[in-house]
């Protein structure tokens, strides 16, 4: 190895370091103004609390109108979660194992390219903003007594984490040989036993990968949770609107909220990071 | 099981035949063979067999009882496949163990079958190893151990040994009949290679295009095939053709060479010559036998045998030989050949030869 290219060698952490520098900084921020006070914050530039204070923690923590924002998210997000991969599912299953349009003899030419489009048409219900979906959904919904009701926003998140889940969900079993199925069934085994207890286990991962990412968008997705609820099912992404009260801006208690926000998330990033990396290789996530 | 009957069993899919009205009876305790190349259409019959398909036209009968319609589960079958196919999540034990839990099979069974099953076929040591973790050859003799468990009437191995490499191969083709000899089930082993039709013995269905050219006791349909088809799909090397005209006593093949023709009973006009590529020498065999000028194209060794490909006017022969022939592309070379060893087929492909003369050919 020649000096300059050792010189080099000596300097490659530096660039991975930057970005991760640059990644990092804003979240810093987040966590620094969190445990400023208010006063503090508007004051000026100060790259470390000079008067640290969990205030703003206390008060999120025990304030219901500030707590309750977590647990209606929670809720409508969990439930988000379990009702899309419980119809991605089957599915996915169906896209992965058989073919439905034109399955038969006049259309047998164009039975992958019917397939093919009806799986892209699903994919196309995530292409449009969610504030195209905001007024029908706020209408309909006003209509049938589901305002402000967590179903709302998970029935609503639905519309769009249902098709990423077939889509994330039909990768995984298509790496499943259909000879196993066919395995199971030539031991004995019925179409729901074999499912749960052979088939399930193998995509285990990739429920998983699915569950988070329904989660993620569930989690972060603001203007249709804000637009369907009012009081009793409010999360915490539309409290963090809140900006100003009596008191003026309250900046520290929205940093608090931020960065409690980001937890969660966190969380589950740390517990799917390896099957995640299944997914990407996959193609599918 | 004691019979399995399929009455011109059609399977069409997407416009096109898979399987074309295939009638075969299979007895209790037998080795079936179904030989033929790929997309012959072995597997779809296999599936048939086994109910995990619908025949499009015929009926499949088990013991007498008409069971077209009945889904896999309720059929007694077992099946193993080409790709080492096990369940990945469940540990070695509890493959093997599969088929006796949905069963209901008690503790006591389970045990017992599955450790036999396991010494039988060497994965006592792997019982608690997952199946991914295994050599090709235990994953292979985990899925055969699975099907020997459900000691299922009918016993359906779809290549089986075709992932295998060719140590392991040899070694479990000799097990396979061991294995499974004493429960009495029905096999069907598919195969594409008339070497292991052979060695397996039984009988052999041969499947062209999914029609059941010829099916009969293994040597017979070797020795005697009925026609070109059959001849052709159980050789390897492929079957040497050549037109001819027979004239009298006299057979011309279109190569120019004439030679004695044995073959009372036989009218005068065009036929097809079939010979296998092990018939052709370099040297004079038997005083009978012509010789005929060729000229090499490319000799393959493969230690104790020579393939030489060779071109014979218009046409492109193999010969197979003992030892290694280094013959240089363009050699010109005398290969003889004993009128005896000739297959005889009208211009349609059908045999024609006697049996006797047939079973002298091979």
């Amino acid at each position: 190895m020649s000096a300059h290219s050792a010189g080099i060698a000596r300097f490659k952490w530096l660039i991975p370091a930057t970005y991760i520098l640059f990644l990092m900084l804003p979240i810093y921020w987040l966590l620094n103004m969190s445990f400023k006070t208010t006063n503090e914050i508007l004051a000026g530039f100060s790259w470390w609390p000079s008067d640290f204070t969990v205030d703003s923690y206390v008060i999120i923590l025990t304030d219901p109108t500030w707590y309750m924002g977590y647990v209606n998210a929670i809720i409508y997000v969990t439930l988000n979660t379990v009702i899309s991969v419980a119809f991605a599912l089957p599915a996915a299953y169906a896209f992965s194992r058989y073919r439905f349009l034109g399955d038969n003899y006049a259309f047998s030419r164009y039975r992958f390219l019917g397939d093919k489009h009806l799986f892209f048409w699903l994919l196309t219900n995530r292409m449009a903003p969610p504030a195209v979906f905001a007024l029908p959904f706020l209408q309909l919904y006003s209509a049938l007594g589901l305002f402000d009701t967590h179903i709302a926003v998970a029935l609503a998140h639905c519309l769009f984490n249902i098709p990423l889940a077939v889509w994330i969900l039909e990768g995984f079993m298509s790496g499943v040989p259909k000879e196993i199925d066919e395995t199971a069934y030539v031991d004995g085994y019925s179409f729901p036993k074999f499912f749960v207890k052979i088939f399930m286990p193998l995509i285990a991962s990739g429920i998983g990968v699915t569950a988070f990412f329904c989660f993620m968008f569930s989690w972060v997705e603001m203007l249709l949770a804000k637009t369907l609820t009012s009081v009793a099912a409010k999360p915490i992404v539309a409290t963090m609107t809140r900006t100003a009260s009596t008191s003026g801006y309250e900046l520290g208690l929205l940093a608090a909220a931020g960065v409690l926000t980001i937890i969660p998330g966190a969380i589950v990033i740390y517990f799917v990071r390896n099957y995640i990396a299944k997914g990407f290789a996959l193609g599918r996530v | 099981m004691s019979t399995l009957e399929l009455r011109s069993v059609t399977k069409v899919a997407g416009g096109e035949t898979h399987i074309d009205a295939v009638s075969m009876t299979l007895e209790a305790g037998s080795l079936n063979v179904l030989l033929g190349p790929t997309l012959a259409g072995k597997t779809t019959l296999m599936r048939l067999m086994a109910g995990l398909e619908k025949p499009t036209a015929g009926n499949v009968i088990a013991d007498g009882r008409d069971v077209t319609g009945e889904p896999v589960q309720k059929r007694n079958v077992a099946m193993v496949y080409q790709q080492f196919i096990n369940y990945p999540a469940m540990s070695v034990y509890e493959n093997i163990a599969s088929p006796l839990r949905v069963a209901g099979a008690d503790a006591a069974t389970i045990e017992r079958e599955v450790k036999k099953a396991a010494e039988l076929l060497r994965l006592t040591p792997y019982l608690d190893r997952r199946p991914l973790n295994l050599s090709g050859g235990q994953q292979q003799r985990t899925a055969l151990a699975r099907a020997m468990v459900k000691k299922a009437g009918l016993v359906l191995l779809d290549e089986p040994l075709a992932n295998l490499d060719y140590k392991l191969r040899e070694e479990l083709r000799a097990e396979l009949p061991r294995i499974f000899a004493e429960s009495g089930a029905i096999f069907v082993y598919a195969t594409t290679e008339p070497t292991e039709a052979l060695l397996l013995g039984g009988n052999t269905a041969t499947l062209d295009r999914g029609r059941v050219t010829q099916f009969g006791r293994t040597v017979d349909v070797f020795r005697a095939p009925v026609d070109i088809v059959t001849a052709q799909t159980f050789s390897d090397p492929p079957m040497n053709t050549v037109a001819a005209v027979k004239q009298g006593d006299r057979l011309a093949l279109n190569t120019g060479v004439s030679m004695p023709l044995r073959a009372p009973g036989l009218a005068d006009g065009p036929l097809i010559v079939g010979f296998r590529p092990h018939h052709l020498a370099p040297s004079q065999t038997a005083p009978d036998a012509v010789p005929m000028a060729a000229r090499v194209i490319v000799t393959e060794i493969t230690g104790s045998e020579s393939f030489v490909h060779l071109a014979a006017g218009e046409e492109r022969w193999t010969m197979l030989t003992h030892g290694v022939h280094d013959l240089d592309p363009g050699t010109e070379l005398t290969v003889w050949l004993e009128p005896r060893h000739l297959l005889l087929f009208d211009p349609s492909g059908r045999s024609v030869a006697s049996a006797a003369h047939a079973a002298r050919a091979a």
